[in-house]
C-alpha cells in the first residue's frame, strides 16, 4: 500500500495583526492518501487557503507537523522547499497566475524547462497537453490574449503536464462560467483516474465539491466534517 | 538553448519599451559624455605636455648624475659635442641639443637683476626647442655671431632694454672663476612661461663655454622627437651612455615633476565629476530595476510557487541589469567613438583658443586622445554602478515569502 500523500499533524497556523493574533488554523490532523481527490471547504476565513498553502510549502506552520511525498516540510530551509514545488507539487489558483510574458506553450513549458526536461520534448508534451485541455491553435497567445476560463485552462495544463504527484488547487472555478467549469473538472478528475494524480482542491463550488472523493469541511481553522463520497 | 532566466529576463527588459530605451538613452548620454569629457581631457594634458616639453625641456635629457636634484656648475657632461653626436646617430634623431647652464648677475644701464645664462647651440637648438620661434623683437641667435644675446620679455623689460641694448654679465664659473662679459641683446622672446620670461637669457653655447670654463662640457643634453617614440629614443641614448655611468637620462616626469603632479591633481579632482555623473545614472538604474522589481512582486510570487528559487530570481534581476547596462555601454562606446574620432580629426577648439595659439607657437585646436584609457573608463564605470545598483532590489527580492507575493496586487 502507498504511504499517504500529505500527512498533516497538530498543525497551527497563526498570523499576527498588529497586537492582535489570528488563529487560521488550529490543530490540523489530516492525512490524504495517494490518488485522493480531496476537497476542502468552508466559508471565508476558515483556513482552506492557508492549509493548502501550509501543504504546497509555501508558508511555514507555527506549529505541528507537515509531510509530503516521506518528507518532513516543515523542517525544509526554502530553497529546499522550491525544489520541492518543482518536482513534486503542481499549482492550480484562483487567479490564473500564469506569467504574462510568455504564451501559453511557454507557460506550460515553463516548469518543465526549469526540471531540465530537454526542449524538443517539452515543447511536444505542452501541444499536446494544450490540444488536450482545448486550446489548440492558442498555443501562441500570451495571457492577456485569452479569456478568464482559458487562462485557467493553460494554469491547469501548466499544472499537470509534469505529472506530479500532488496537485494542489485553490478555487480553481472561481472565474468560470459553468460550462468550463464542469470542463475543467472532468479533466481533473480523468487524470486522478488515469494517473494517479492526487488532487486536494480548495472550494466553495457545490460543482466542485461533486466530483470530490472526499470533502473535508473547515471551521475557524479546524475540521469540523470529513466525508467520504461515491 | 535559451534558458529560462535569461528568456524571462530578456521578455521582462521589453515589457515596458520606452521604460527601457530611456533607461539605455541615459547610459549612453553619460558614456558618450564621459568618453568626451575624459579624450578632451587627456587631449588637453598631452597638449599640455608637448607644448610644456617642446619650449624648452624636450622630451628627455642627458646630464650629470645629481644634477637635477642640485645644479651645481662643476656637475657637467664631459665631452658633451661628441656625446650629443653618438646619441643623434643612434637615435636617428636630429633633435639632439647640448647646453650649459649658469647663474649670474645682469646689468643694464639702469637696472642690475639676477638670471639664468643659458648656453645653446644655435644649430641645433631650434629643433628641439619652440623658443627660437617665440622672438617677438628682434632675431634669434642665428650662429653667426659669437657674442649675442637673447632675452625674455618680463626680464627685457625689468631691465629696461631693447635689442641693440648691451647687457653685463657677471656670475661665477665652472671652476670657480670670475664669469664675466659684456653682450649685445639681439631678441626679445615671450614664451608665455612666466618664470622663463621672467628670468632666463640665451647665448651661444661657445660663447657661453668661453664665459663660464667650461672647455668641452654641458650640463645637459637635450633630447626632443615625439613622445610616441620616446621609448625607442631612449633605448638609442641608453646606449650611448653605456660605459658612462656618471651619466643619467631623465625623462619628461622627472625633469618636470611640478607638471606631471598638476596632472594628477586636476585629473583627480575632474573624476569627483565623473564620478558625480556615474552615481546619477546608477540611482536612475536603481529607479527602474526597483520598480520593475516592485511591480512585478506577485509575479515573483507565481515563479516562487512553481519552484523557482530565490538564487534563480536574482539571476534573472542581474540578467536583465546586464543586458541593459552592456548594451547601454556598447552603444556609448560606439558613439563615443565616432564624437572623439570627429574632433580627433577636425579639432575642437573655443573663443580665443586660436589667439592664444598664435601668440605662444602652440596648436590653436584641440584634439582630444582616442584611445583605450579614454574609451574604457567611462563606460565601465557606468556599467559597475549600474549592475551595483541591481543589487538593491535583488536584496529586496531576496526577502520576498511566496504567499506575500502572492497577494501583492
Amino acid at each position: 500500500m502507498n504511504n499517504p500523500a500529505v500527512i498533516c499533524h497538530k498543525v497551527d497556523k497563526t498570523f499576527q495583526q498588529g497586537e492582535l493574533a489570528v488563529h487560521a488554523l488550529s490543530g490540523v490532523d489530516l492525512e490524504i492518501a495517494s490518488g485522493g481527490f480531496v476537497c476542502l471547504s468552508g466559508p471565508s476565513g476558515s483556513g482552506k487557503t492557508t492549509l493548502l498553502n501550509m501543504i504546497g510549502g509555501l508558508d511555514r506552520p507555527s506549529g505541528g507537523e507537515i509531510t509530503v511525498a516521506d518528507l518532513r516540510i516543515d523542517r525544509m530551509r526554502m530553497s529546499e522547499l522550491a525544489e520541492l514545488r518543482l518536482h513534486h507539487i503542481g499549482f492550480v489558483f484562483q487567479a490564473y497566475n500564469l506569467i504574462p510574458v510568455l504564451n501559453a506553450r511557454e507557460n506550460v513549458e515553463f516548469v518543465m524547462q526549469l526540471q531540465g526536461v530537454a526542449a524538443a520534448k517539452r515543447h511536444a508534451l505542452a501541444m499536446d497537453i494544450l490540444e488536450e485541455v482545448g486550446l489548440k491553435g492558442m498555443e501562441e497567445r500570451r495571457p492577456g490574449e485569452l479569456s478568464g476560463g482559458q487562462q485557467q485552462r493553460v494554469a491547469v495544463a501548466r499544472a499537470i503536464v509534469s505529472k506530479p504527484a500532488l496537485i494542489l488547487a485553490d478555487e480553481p472555478t472561481a472565474n468560470l462560467d459553468s460550462a468550463t467549469a464542469e470542463k475543467l473538472m472532468q479533466q481533473m478528475r480523468d487524470l486522478n483516474t488515469h494517473i494517479g494524480t492526487t488532487f486536494v482542491i480548495s472550494t466553495h463550488d457545490k460543482l466542485v465539491m461533486s466530483y470530490a472523493k472526499r470533502l473535508i469541511k473547515l471551521h475557524d481553522g479546524k475540521i469540523v466534517d470529513d466525508i467520504a463520497q461515491q | 538553448m535559451t534558458n529560462t532566466t535569461t528568456l524571462l529576463a530578456w521578455r521582462n527588459i521589453w515589457r515596458h519599451p520606452r521604460r527601457t530605451l530611456l533607461t539605455i538613452a541615459a547610459m549612453v548620454f553619460a558614456d558618450v559624455l564621459l568618453i568626451f569629457m575624459l579624450g578632451l581631457q587627456l587631449g588637453q594634458y598631452r597638449m599640455m605636455i608637448d607644448n610644456s616639453l617642446a619650449i624648452f625641456t624636450g622630451q628627455m635629457q642627458v646630464q650629470a648624475d645629481g644634477y637635477n636634484d642640485e645644479p651645481y656648475m662643476y656637475r657637467t657632461i664631459p665631452a658633451a659635442d661628441a656625446l650629443a653626436e653618438d646619441i643623434r646617430a643612434r637615435t636617428q634623431l636630429e633633435a639632439v641639443a647640448t647646453r650649459g647652464y649658469g647663474f649670474a648677475l645682469v646689468s643694464s644701464e639702469t637696472r642690475t637683476l639676477g638670471a639664468q645664462i643659458s648656453g645653446v647651440d644655435p644649430q641645433f637648438e631650434p629643433r628641439v626647442s619652440t623658443l627660437p620661434g617665440l622672438i617677438k623683437q628682434g632675431r634669434y641667435l642665428d650662429g653667426k655671431a659669437d657674442n649675442e644675446i637673447v632675452i625674455g620679455s618680463t626680464l627685457a623689460r625689468n631691465l629696461r632694454i631693447e635689442p641693440g641694448d648691451e647687457l653685463t654679465i657677471l656670475g661665477s664659473g665652472r671652476d670657480g672663476s670670475m664669469a664675466a662679459t659684456v653682450t649685445p641683446v639681439v631678441g626679445i622672446y615671450e614664451s608665455g612661461n612666466r618664470d622663463m620670461d621672467r628670468m632666463m637669457l640665451s647665448m651661444p653655447l661657445d660663447t657661453f663655454r668661453d664665459v663660464f670654463s667650461m672647455g668641452d662640457t654641458a650640463h645637459s643634453i637635450v633630447i626632443g622627437g615625439e613622445r610616441e617614440r620616446a621609448d625607442r629614443i631612449a633605448t638609442g641614448a641608453q646606449a650611448a651612455l653605456a660605459d658612462k655611468d656618471s651619466l643619467v637620462l631623465l625623462d619628461w616626469e622627472t625633469l618636470m615633476p611640478g607638471l606631471k603632479q598638476a596632472i594628477q591633481a586636476d585629473f583627480t579632482s575632474a573624476w569627483f565629476m565623473y564620478a558625480v555623473l556615474i552615481i546619477l545614472v546608477a540611482f536612475g538604474m536603481l529607479n527602474t530595476m526597483l520598480m520593475s522589481v516592485l511591480e512585478r512582486t506577485h509575479e515573483f510570487g507565481i515563479l516562487l510557487a512553481l519552484g523557482v528559487g530565490h538564487g534563480k530570481l536574482g539571476r534573472m534581476i542581474v540578467t536583465e541589469s546586464a543586458v541593459l547596462a552592456t548594451t547601454g555601454m556598447l552603444i556609448g562606446i560606439l558613439i563615443g567613438a565616432v564624437v572623439v574620432g570627429y574632433y580627433l580629426v577636425n579639432g575642437f577648439t573655443y573663443p580665443g583658443m586660436e589667439a592664444m595659439g598664435e601668440r605662444f607657437n602652440i596648436p590653436s585646436v584641440l584634439r582630444p586622445e582616442v584611445s583605450l584609457r579614454s574609451l574604457l573608463p567611462g563606460p565601465l564605470a557606468v556599467f559597475l554602478a549600474t549592475m551595483l545598483a541591481s543589487l538593491y532590489p535583488i536584496l529586496h527580492m531576496r526577502k520576498l515569502r511566496p504567499t506575500e507575493a502572492l497577494q501583492a496586487v
